[in-house]
């Protein structure tokens, strides 16, 4: 949802504009979401599969390992050190994480109540607890942990300043757990925030208008990208997406004729063969 | 003649027969050979200047390890490089080390190529330490070798023994090394040895100790052995050694192979034995002949290679295609605005599109490098293994008649044997059991046909279970009666002997017997027992009994009728002419422990040593060796006419052997000797003959039943028990053995009776017919007799009866003392001795005195007929090259089924190479290729021709006209002619080729084939050692190909094509991939997967079905031949099938890929969560349609999925940190928590295989092929199975005829003349008695007349020529090309040119008998050249009649006579090629 109207003028942001450029974008929901919805970021024209960008990381730096925090592994270059000290999250993936900000409003009567958005759980629990780790040291100062270690060149802050919160801090927090997940597609979308149901007799948001506030940071101009935010809730299917639908009636049905065919076939040839020679 | 050498190794030129060329070779390796002097260790002060020398000689110790510990690694890891496959791998690997290209972690990558290199590795190691020990087993026996400290011999490891050694060897012990025999325990100095190691021979082969060493009074002493051997360098010539001897006085002796023990053999019948060790260890010959297993690539896999390149080829583009695309995708950012995901190199700087595509194009090949199959080598190597396994394992493969099975001795050619198209067989041993049974003979003119023994021998054949059932039933009791009956005949017959023979018991029994009996060669009790014919039996009786009276009245021999005198000469020559040894039967022919002491009797003289008082001492050893020698030299020296009346010792000897063998001698009608008391002891005491060919042991068997029996032979005398007149003993003073040039032996002997020096010659007719007595005295009579016996070979060989023909020549002394003379020249000449020993055979045999001929039946194996049939049903081709004689040959061919009555055959005899190319030329056009299958042509050529058509001028067209014919018949060929066939045929018509064979004139023939299929029969191991497969009887071959032939062929197709599917397909899905991640060689996979799916996940299915699947029972193999074709015409694996696979992997791929990437289109989910239900559903997909191909299902192979799960499972739960940069920690286990996961592994495979289902069900249903058909059959109810295949059968006989009638309309259609039309139904020709005998009359006059015409041609040399169109250009050209070849001259040409025209004007003016007449002519001159175009006008008679004759005209014309005269006419306006085509039938050269 990203037509180049109002935030056309971020466009050519670059990382760390210190003033984010910021745009809102105003749209309105037809239907109501009942259940829990997620809010994605999407991205295209992204390839974050790209062989050398998803080698360009270090699975044990981020798991806490204290030798590869000071010392990542060469897969990260040209993204290891920074001015002789050792990147913090190092590598391409790391140092390209989508660095946007979104809030969203629901405009009731032109009032803009914020929607909370929830930023823990989105991420694998696995990850977050068995592949994430911050580095473990005396303290719990995350400052202190990484100290010798220097933040990734596009961050605007080092990675022990991503969230306040302690437990979503550091290579655990979340956003940066589902950004280091790399997508498979140059087309992806990524969790950003639940919206979870309040109680339930109310849909957790209506149908009705709705703006969304960007701090717009994340340069996607460069290599054709787009960003998007999506809104979505999850069945127990997973997100929308009528291809398998379609497929199987499909598939269904082209099976049904086949089957149709071949009994017509079967019967009138089938019993051919058991009286039919070898041809010599 | 350039062809020839091809086929030797560097023989210069090709000499008329193999032996000869081998010889020449020999030869010439002598001369470059230097020689090598060998000393007795004992010597030390001698030896000392030698030492270094010495040390170069090889010790005895084996090592037939390749590798040390040491030099393992490196030597295997150097020949599995010479892989080229494994090269590939190693570079593929290695270049993941660059950091700028590398796709994967290095040290994965490195990980299957290292596997396969370490299974390799490990299988090396393995073999190589089975190796060892068995070095180790064989370095550390112990054996006797004389120590100059203790002055005697002592036990020694054999590593230990050294060149120079003095080695004692006793009975049956195996000798350590190539030992030059210098002493025996037996008095003759022989020492019989059992090469049963070296060449599966059975037999005992006599060896000599070196002459003068044999005249040693005393005991060899090694201390004073002083001489210096020189000999030939250490080479693997098996039946050669050559060197002399040199002693101190400067004598030299010649040392010759009968002097050298050969490392391997065993001792037998030899108390005890010692020499000199000549060459040990690794020299000698029998290592030296001990070559590995030959590596043979199949088709399949030359095909597959060529597949492989291709696969290589779409490897390059797609790499390119990845390169270029990554290079435009690069460029697509310009220089300044990189993209955030574009990661620049280490430096920090960004490569150029183009230095990045070029970059990319390494990694990607390196990604893609699944697409070339790296376990596919190994794998196929597997399968085969197991494969050659089951093969193993078939029971029905097993002949318990001679305990041996199947062998397969090259691994990698298994499915060769599905293809093959064309069959190239030997004839003796391979189609007919090389059990060669005596039948009948002639003595001087006059035939006895032994008509019980046909009968006798035809009870043989009766199928072994009617024997079994006998006994209760009675509908089989009259059956039995009647054999009984036949026994009562002979039992009357027998009644002179006291004894009835023991073959009145069942012939169960006798079978039993014959299983018993099987250590020995050649002695089935179908060969043993032979029924006297009594008219014969009569004659010898009356002639022994004449003897008998005359040696009481000291008459002299020629008061004997002439006749009688012949037979009791035959008898005499047919048992002593041979090198036949005789053994005891109680003597254990199984190796005895080598430590026990006291050997069994060996000997008969050790029988007699055992049993007088004072034995085993050495002194009595020594003293009755010397009294035997001296009495032997009394043998020599004086002229003792009896040897009973010799020195009491060998008076005392030779009782005692008498009791002996009467003991022995179940027969027991020796006892009008007296010796009754020891007659009656139990049978199985029984003389055993060993012959080292099995006619020898026929012939000598069918001389015991005339009570002529061989009892004894020691090197110079051989002992013969008569009816009436006891035992004579013939001193033997040479023996002339059997050579191939020759093709004859003789024996030079002193006949006790009449103390003449006696030549016997026993020989193929056709030699020792040349050779007989031009003028003799009995002038008339024994033209006569030639006349006869010629007759009669000619009847045996149309019987398909080997010949033999039994001359005699009496020598003068002087004679005999002049020829001695160069004789012993020969002997003891060193350079040429072969040569001289030849020339000097040629001068004593000739002149002959002809005494008889017999016929040897060899029996064809069982089930010959039938295998024949169905392999040529099978679409096989089978060409039978034999060295035989053409009639002999035509005649088992017919016998085996391999020409057909109703046939037409071509023989092809020329003279020249112009003729042979008339020939076929001539014969080409004849038959258009349209018709080549249909009418069934046979194609009899001799040796002669086919050298000519082996020419590179004519091959083509020899072949041109081979290839139409439904089976070829080469007679006469040499070895190397075989060779050369089967070689045009493989190269030129690039057809498979398969040669079988048993014996060693079969092994180049049999290397030269693609499949080399070796009998493990009776002539030794030579061909299965040169050959691939080697199956104990010819209708094993039948199973061998139908059934395993197929299976391993449809296997290991299927097995390849699913191969390349599979990584093709699994390729495809990281192409695709390349669409979606910017060409930038990234793989959604897990390398783990990647890398392993190859070794893991999908390679053990299909090993389980390469090995496993059965695409048709067995039964319906066997029972539907025609199934066979499939493999031949490469069915299964044909090149469209490889690119059918490849684009139904691309459209699977597509599948599998996009049903994925619209499930998870712009979704969160990342890079290896999505590749992992790609890899599940890739892994379902692959599975399941092998499950479509395979034909029979096994759940072993669905298992993997299950595996794939858990490994996957397991994988990704062990490491969270581990594995970069995949890092799939718990990926699977949420997937497994994903609905959609299951949803799209579901749908995924489905519209996948879709097409492929739907193409197999459609395909199946609408058009089965003849596999589905066969699969089909055996689906149902065995009756109904049985029923439908006796229709089967019927209606493809009906199709045949139809097709063959068809045939014979549409070529007859094409000709000019319609005088045939219809006629041409053929009457297969029962040849009967009376129309025999008649003909013979017939041939008589004709012979007569003939001899007449011959008068007048030189040399009294015989001259038939025969044209029956004279009057035509082309046809005369034709016959220029006929000379006499004796003559050879053009004088004799033009002769016979002119003589040509009256006779075919005779004809034209419809004489048939004349032309019944001329068409038998050649048959009595042997070298003349006819040809002879037989118009379809022969009567019946005249069609029966060149039947009979055997010239194999079986015309399948009938013609009237006015019809055929009308025909004569048009022909002779017609042009020569319109003659040629209404001949349409056959021309002979003879």
């Amino acid at each position: 949802i990203k037509p180049s109207s109002p935030c056309n003028k971020c466009l050519n942001v670059s990382w760390d504009s210190t003033p984010p450029c910021t745009c809102t974008i105003n749209f309105t929901l037809e239907h109501s979401f009942e259940s829990n919805v997620f809010m994605y970021y999407g991205l295209s024209n992204f390839y974050q599969n790209h062989r050398r960008y998803v080698k360009s990381r270090d699975d044990s730096q981020l798991n806490g390992d204290n030798s590869s925090l000071l010392n990542p592994s060469k897969e990260c270059e040209p993204y290891r050190t920074n001015e002789d000290k050792p990147i913090a999250p190092c590598g391409a993936i790391a140092n390209s994480m989508f660095n946007d900000t979104l809030e969203l409003y629901r405009i009731d009567n032109d009032t803009r109540t914020p929607i909370t958005l929830i930023k823990k759980g989105i991420a694998w629990w696995t990850d977050k607890n068995v592949k994430f780790r911050n580095p473990t040291g005396d303290g719990n100062n995350l400052t202190a942990l990484f100290q010798g270690t220097t933040k990734p060149v596009n961050w605007p802050k080092p990675v022990y300043m991503l969230d306040s919160e302690p437990d979503n801090n550091g290579f655990i927090n979340e956003d940066f757990i589902v950004w280091m997940r790399t997508a498979a597609l140059p087309t992806f979308r990524k969790l950003y925030r639940l919206i979870e149901r309040k109680n339930n007799f109310q849909p957790t948001l209506q149908a009705g208008k709705y703006s969304l506030d960007i701090a717009y940071n994340y340069p996607v101009h460069s290599f054709d990208g787009r960003k998007r935010m999506i809104l979505s809730t999850i069945s127990w299917m997973g997100g929308k997406n009528p291809f398998l639908g379609i497929a199987y009636i499909t598939v269904g049905s082209i099976c049904f004729f086949l089957g149709v065919v071949l009994l017509f076939i079967h019967h009138k040839y089938g019993n051919r063969n058991t009286s039919a020679d070898i041809p010599n | 003649m350039s062809q020839g050498t091809a086929g030797g190794e560097g023989a210069p030129q090709v000499l008329p027969e193999g032996k000869e060329r081998q010889r020449k070779r020999r030869r010439r390796k002598k001369k470059e050979s230097k020689t090598r002097l060998v000393r007795s260790s004992l010597l030390l002060p001698e030896a000392e200047p030698e030492k270094s020398k010495r040390t170069v000689l090889a010790c005895n110790r084996l090592k037939t390890t390749k590798y040390t510990a040491l030099s393992f690694l490196p030597k295997n890891l150097f020949e599995q490089f010479h892989r080229l496959a494994n090269v590939y791998f190693v570079f593929i690997a290695l270049l993941n080390f660059v950091p700028a290209v590398n796709a994967f972690q290095p040290e994965l990558a490195l990980a299957p190529v290292l596997f396969i290199l370490a299974v390799t590795a490990i299988k090396d190691l393995w073999e190589d330490y089975s190796r060892y020990r068995s070095d180790q087993e064989i370095n550390h026996m112990e054996c006797l070798v004389y120590s100059r400290n203790e002055k005697k011999y002592i036990s020694r490891y054999w590593k230990e023994v050294k060149v120079g050694d003095f080695v004692q060897l006793r009975c049956n012990e195996i000798i350590p090394a190539d030992i030059l025999l210098l002493s025996s325990s037996d008095p003759d100095g022989l020492c019989h040895i059992e090469t049963a190691n070296l060449d599966g021979e059975t037999n005992l082969k006599q060896r000599q100790v070196v002459r003068r060493f044999l005249e040693l009074d005393s005991e060899f002493d090694p201390l004073k052995f002083t001489s210096v051997i020189e000999c030939e360098k250490p080479n693997n010539d098996l039946s050669r050694f050559r060197g002399y001897i040199i002693h101190k006085s400067g004598k030299k002796d010649g040392l010759f192979k009968e002097n050298l023990l050969l490392r391997g053999c065993t001792i037998r019948n030899t108390e005890e034995v010692a020499g000199i060790v000549i060459y040990a260890g690794h020299e000698t010959k029998a290592l030296l002949n001990n070559n590995g297993p030959r590596y043979k690539r199949s088709k399949l896999e030359r095909q597959m290679n060529a597949d492989v390149l291709w696969c290589v080829l779409i490897l390059l583009i797609m790499c390119l295609f990845s390169a270029i695309g990554h290079g435009l995708w690069v460029w697509q950012y310009g220089e300044k605005k990189k993209p955030i995901f574009d990661v620049p190199g280490p430096d920090g700087k960004y490569l150029s599109p183009v230095l990045a595509s070029v970059y990319l194009f390494l990694t990607v090949i390196i990604v893609f490098q699944v697409l070339i199959p790296i376990s596919l080598y190994v794998s196929i190597e597997i399968v085969k293994i197991c494969q050659v396994y089951f093969i193993h394992q078939d029971k029905d493969l097993y002949d318990e008649e001679t305990d041996s099975q199947l062998q397969c001795r090259a691994l990698n050619i298994t499915e060769d044997l599905g293809q093959v198209q064309f069959i190239f067989s030997d004839k003796t041993g391979t189609l007919t059991e090389n059990k060669m049974v005596f039948r009948r003979c002639t003595v001087s003119g006059i035939e006895y046909s032994h008509d019980d023994n046909a009968k006798r021998l035809a009870m043989y054949q009766e199928p072994d279970s009617e024997e079994e059932e006998a006994a209760p039933k009675a509908g089989t009791l009259s059956q039995r009666d009647s054999i009984c009956s036949h026994q009562s005949i002979k039992v009357i017959h027998r009644s002179q002997s006291t004894k009835t023979h023991r073959r009145t018991g069942s012939r169960a029994e006798a079978k039993r017997a014959s299983i018993l009996s099987k250590h020995t060669a050649f002695s089935s009790p179908m060969e043993k027992d032979i029924t006297p014919d009594p008219r014969l039996l009569e004659k010898v009786n009356e002639c022994a009994k004449h003897l008998e009276v005359m040696r009481s009245h000291e008459q002299p021999l020629s008061h004997l009728s002439p006749e009688l005198c012949d037979v009791f000469d035959f008898f005499i020559a047919l048992t002593i002419c041979n090198t036949v040894v005789v053994t005891a039967p109680n003597q254990p022919r199984q190796k005895v422990n080598r430590f026990e002491l006291k050997s069994p009797v060996k000997t008969i003289e050790d029988f007699i040593r055992r049993f007088t008082p004072s034995r085993l001492t050495a002194g009595s050893n020594s003293s009755s060796s010397s009294s035997l020698a001296t009495s032997k030299s009394m043998h020599r020296f004086g002229l003792s006419t009896l040897s009973s009346t010799s020195t009491d010792s060998t008076l005392l000897k030779l009782e005692e052997k008498l009791a002996y063998s009467a003991q022995m001698n179940n027969y027991g009608y020796s006892s009008q000797q007296g010796r009754t008391a020891v007659g009656g002891t139990p049978e199985e005491g029984e003389l055993r003959y060993e012959a080292e060919s099995p006619d020898e042991a026929a012939l000598v068997y069918a001389a015991r039943a005339y009570n002529c029996s061989l009892v004894g032979r020691l090197s110079d005398q051989v002992s013969v028990e008569l009816p009436h007149l006891g035992t004579l003993s013939f001193e033997v003073l040479h023996t002339l053995g059997f050579d191939s040039i020759r093709k004859r032996m003789s024996v030079v002997v002193r006949h006790p009776l009449t103390d003449e020096i006696n030549v016997y010659t026993k020989g193929a007719d056709s030699v020792v017919m040349d050779l007989l007595l031009p003028y003799d005295p009995r002038g008339k009579h024994q033209k006569k007799i030639r006349s006869k016996t010629q007759n009669y070979l000619n009847l045996y060989a149309v019987d398909g009866l080997r010949t033999l023909c039994i001359a005699k020549r009496v020598l003068s002394k002087e004679e005999y003392g002049c020829w001695l003379k160069t004789h012993l020249e020969a002997e003891s000449s060193i350079e040429n001795r072969e040569e001289l020993l030849f020339q000097s055979a040629l001068r004593i045999e000739k002149n002959l005195h002809l005494l008889g001929a017999t016929g040897i039946e060899d029996r064809l194996q069982d089930g010959v007929p039938e295998t024949i049939a169905s392999l040529r049903k099978a679409g096989l081709q089978i060409w039978v090259l034999t060295g035989d004689k053409q009639e002999t040959a035509v005649n088992i061919a017919y016998a085996c089924k391999l020409l057909d009555h109703d046939e037409e055959i071509i023989t092809l005899n020329a003279e020249s190479p112009v003729t042979t190319g008339n020939m076929t030329v001539g014969f080409t056009p004849l038959y258009p290729p349209s018709s080549s299958v249909l009418s069934s042509l046979g194609l009899v050529i001799d040796g002669r021709t086919l050298a000519y058509a082996l020419e590179p001028a004519l091959e083509d067209k020899f072949l041109a006209l081979a290839k139409r014919c439904r089976s070829v018949l080469c007679c006469r060929s040499t070895p190397l002619q075989k060779s050369m066939v089967v070689k045009l045929v493989r190269d030129k018509l690039k057809a498979m080729t398969l040669a079988i064979g048993d014996g060693a004139n079969d092994v180049s023939m049999i290397q030269v084939a693609d499949v080399g299929v070796g009998i493990s029969g009776q002539e030794g191991m030579q061909a299965v050692m040169a050959s691939d497969f080697a199956i104990p009887r010819f209708r094993h071959l039948e199973k061998l190909l139908l059934v395993h032939g197929h299976w391993c062929y449809s296997r290991l197709a299927n097995m390849v094509l699913y191969f390349f599917y599979k990584n093709a397909m699994f390729v495809a899905l990281l192409f695709w991939y390349q669409f979606y991640c910017g060409f930038s060689g990234s793989s959604m996979i897990d390398q783990w997967y990647l890398i392993f799916f190859n070794l893991f996940f999908s390679s053990l299915p299909q090993l389980i079905t390469g090995v496993l699947d059965k695409d048709v029972p067995a039964e319906v193999l066997i029972a539907v031949p025609q199934l066979y074709k499939s493999g031949q015409n490469m069915e299964e694996y044909q090149p469209h099938m490889f690119w059918m696979n490849m684009i139904d992997a691309m459209y699977q791929s597509l599948v599998c890929f996009f049903i994925p990437y619209f499930t998870y289109y712009d979704s969160e989910v990342d890079i290896f969560s999505w590749g992992t239900p790609i890899t599940t559903i890739a892994l379902f997909t692959i599975i399941l349609h092998l499950a479509i191909e395979t034909k029979t299902w096994m759940v072993s192979s669905f298992s993997h999925i299950i595996l794939f799960f858990f490994v996957a499972l397991v994988y990704n739960a062990s490491c969270p940190v581990c594995h970069p940069p995949s890092n799939p920690y718990w990926t699977m286990e949420r997937l497994m928590g994903d609905p959609v996961f299951y949803f799209t592994c579901i749908i995924s495979p489905v519209v996948a295989l879709l097409p492929r289902f739907l193409y197999r069900t459609l395909q199946g249903t609408l058009f089965p092929t003849q596999l589905q058909l066969g699969r089909q059959l055996s689906k149902l109810s065995p009756e109904t199975r049985t029923q439908l295949l006796t229709e089967l059968n019927v209606k493809e006989t009906i199709r045949q005829t139809q097709l063959l009638a068809d045939s014979f309309s549409l070529s007859l259609g094409s000709n000019a003349s319609h005088c045939y039309r219809a006629k041409n139904q053929s009457t297969p020709l029962p040849a009967s008695p009376q129309t025999r005998e008649s003909l013979f009359r017939e041939h008589t006059k004709a012979e007569h007349k003939t001899d007449q015409t011959a008068a007048a041609s030189p040399q009294g040399a015989v001259l038939y020529e025969e044209n029956k169109l004279p009057s035509s250009a082309g046809s005369l050209e034709r016959s220029v090309g006929f000379h006499d070849v004796r003559c050879g001259t053009s004088e004799v040409e033009s002769l016979s040119v002119g003589t040509t025209l009256p006779w075919s004007s005779a004809v034209d003016q419809e004489d048939f008998s004349l032309l019944k007449w001329i068409t038998s002519t050649p048959l009595f001159s042997h070298i003349g050249t006819v040809l002879q175009v037989s118009s379809s006008s022969l009567q019946n008679e005249t069609r029966d009649s060149i039947c009979v004759l055997g010239s194999s005209l079986h015309v399948d014309f009938k013609g009237l006579k006015e019809e055929s005269s009308n025909c004569l006419q048009d022909k002779m306006k017609g042009t020569p090629t319109d003659h040629c085509k209404n001949e349409n039938s056959e021309t002979t050269f003879l």
